[in-house]
């Protein structure tokens, strides 16, 4: 067998150049690449908001910054798990095929990417949260990189999933969109816990991202955190991940065959 | 000299057929489960029948061979992207593979961001590919163009900058998949130049062509593969003349 004789430091210097390259692509080295970037859950927010507020009336004080508080993350898990399926094609695949380098550093690269930018749009909120005459908690300090490592986790192991299984079968990508807008509207983003119908709540705990988007959105709105949904997350992200790893390990090196 | 650093024993490589059956995608795999999961083992491609050859240290080994009997998956097995399913494939050294043109390149990214983040795929440090880098732009001759982002480049000049990039990795064993056909004359003059260079300082190098004079010119012997086993295995000149009879034979 071919020994990967990669150093700890060629490993290292690979995730820096390629997040390099990534943010270079994303933010195309200015400012408005960042208010692009931006843009997206912002609209978002807007039409959820004349749709629920302005025309339907929901009863919700600061209806605009509990959609922010929850688009935000969101945002950022749907744009790494709509983008994984396609991980190791384009671009990608003439190098899987040719050079032997760890592959699970493709979905690495992209989630810390999204990561990165995710705590980018941290400001945004804050602005919000300010114009709401609100402050942030002094909670966050130990919250949002709590938070932060349970998303990551759970994302970087759906990651390895999908970008894995893609190559076997190609319909991934269809697939996964279909089932991110079920996730979407079965979680609690633009409604509250609250307002599901009491018989029906326990199910939220079969949704694993809904205890973390909770979570998030307590964070901050009111700065607290709920336990239970807390460790019920970093199960699933647990869980996720080992999966993830499992699927890659045996799929792995069979990608430079059906590329 | 005569030390091995790539060792085929008895290797073969059979690839389940899966665009067959996977091409309908999970939905149909999914509908059709146990059709689907029989068809996957039974039917299977042979790339590779037990194949054994060793390549030595410092030397030029080409193999030739018409398309599709086994030269680029015995290129893959020896870069570690493909495992053998039966005997071993034991290689010493690093590796550096000639990427087909502009693989590994991002193109909205500089040559020179290129050139780095090609460097360290290929297994360098950081610190080591910004060393040589004014080396490295010097050789691709792309001068202004290097601050410009390679989707502005010609065919060529991807070329240029991808066997530049390697030329200057230190190789310890090259592979060469064909991608000296692009280029002008010029340039192919100065790869086949950087390839003798690279002989001279012991530099082992597995060159896979379909044209004959290149090889001729360069390697020390030359394997020839032929429906999906080794041929001949010898001497250059003898492996080419056998190989360009049949050539013209048929």
């Amino acid at each position: 067998m071919a020994k990967n004789m990669r150093s700890f430091e060629n490993y290292k210097d690979l995730i820096i150049v390629l997040i390099q390259k990534e943010m270079k692509v994303m933010y195309g080295n200015n400012v408005l690449g960042y208010l692009w970037s931006i843009a997206n859950p912002l609209a978002f927010a807007t039409v959820f908001f004349i749709a629920f507020k302005v025309v339907m009336r929901i009863e919700m004080e600061n209806y605009p910054l509990f959609l922010i508080a929850g688009l935000f993350p969101w945002q950022w898990f749907s744009h790494s798990v709509n983008f994984s399926p396609m991980l190791f094609l384009g671009e990608n695949g003439p190098i899987i095929k040719k050079v032997n380098f760890p592959r699970n550093i493709i979905p690495l690269v992209m989630v810390l990417r999204d990561t990165i930018h995710f705590i980018l749009s941290i400001p945004v909120i804050l602005l919000f949260l300010l114009i709401y005459h609100k402050l942030p908690s002094i909670s966050w300090i130990y919250g949002v990189p709590l938070l932060l490592c349970i998303q990551f986790l759970m994302i970087y192991g759906i990651s390895l999933i999908l970008s894995s299984i893609n190559l076997f079968f190609r319909d991934m990508e269809k697939l996964v969109s279909l089932l991110m807008t079920f996730v979407f509207y079965f979680t609690p983003i633009i409604y509250p816990v609250s307002m599901i119908p009491e018989k029906y709540q326990y199910l939220i705990n079969f949704n694993p991202l809904a205890p973390l988007i909770i979570n998030w959105k307590n964070l901050f709105l009111h700065g607290t955190l709920d336990s239970v949904y807390l460790v019920l997350s970093l199960a699933y992200s647990i869980v996720f991940f080992m999966v993830g790893h499992l699927i890659y390990k045996k799929l792995s090196w069979r990608f430079a065959e059906v590329l | 000299m005569n030390e091995p650093v790539i060792i085929f024993d008895n290797v073969s490589k059979v690839y389940p057929m899966y665009h067959q059956h996977l091409r309908g995608g999970i939905k149909n795999f999914m509908l059709n489960l146990p059709k689907a999961i029989s068809s996957i083992k039974n039917s299977r491609f042979e790339a590779l029948k037990n194949i054994s050859f060793e390549v030595y240290k410092k030397e030029t080994f080409g193999i030739i061979g018409r398309n599709g009997v086994g030269k680029s998956t015995t290129l893959s097995l020896i870069a570690g992207v493909l495992r053998p399913n039966k005997g071993k494939v034991i290689v010493k050294g690093r590796i550096s593979p000639l990427l087909e043109l502009g693989a590994g390149f991002h193109w909205e990214l500089s040559g020179r961001d290129n050139i780095v983040l090609n460097g360290v795929l290929m297994g360098l440090t950081r610190a080591e590919v910004l060393r040589k880098i004014d080396e490295i732009i010097e050789f691709s001759e792309l001068l202004d163009f290097i601050d410009q982002p390679v989707r502005t480049y010609s065919t060529g000049m991807i070329a240029r900058l991808g066997f530049s990039v390697v030329a200057h990795l230190d190789p310890e064993i090259l592979l060469i998949d064909e991608v000296l056909a692009v280029g002008d004359i010029g340039f192919q003059e100065k790869c086949i130049d950087t390839m003798k260079r690279f002989k001279k300082s012991g530099v082992t190098m597995v060159f896979v062509s379909h044209s004959v004079p290149d090889i001729v010119r360069i390697c020390d012997r030359v394997m020839w593969i032929d429906d999906h086993g080794i041929k001949m295995l010898g001497n250059t000149n003898d492996v080419a003349d056998s190989y360009r009879n049949v050539l013209t034979k048929s």
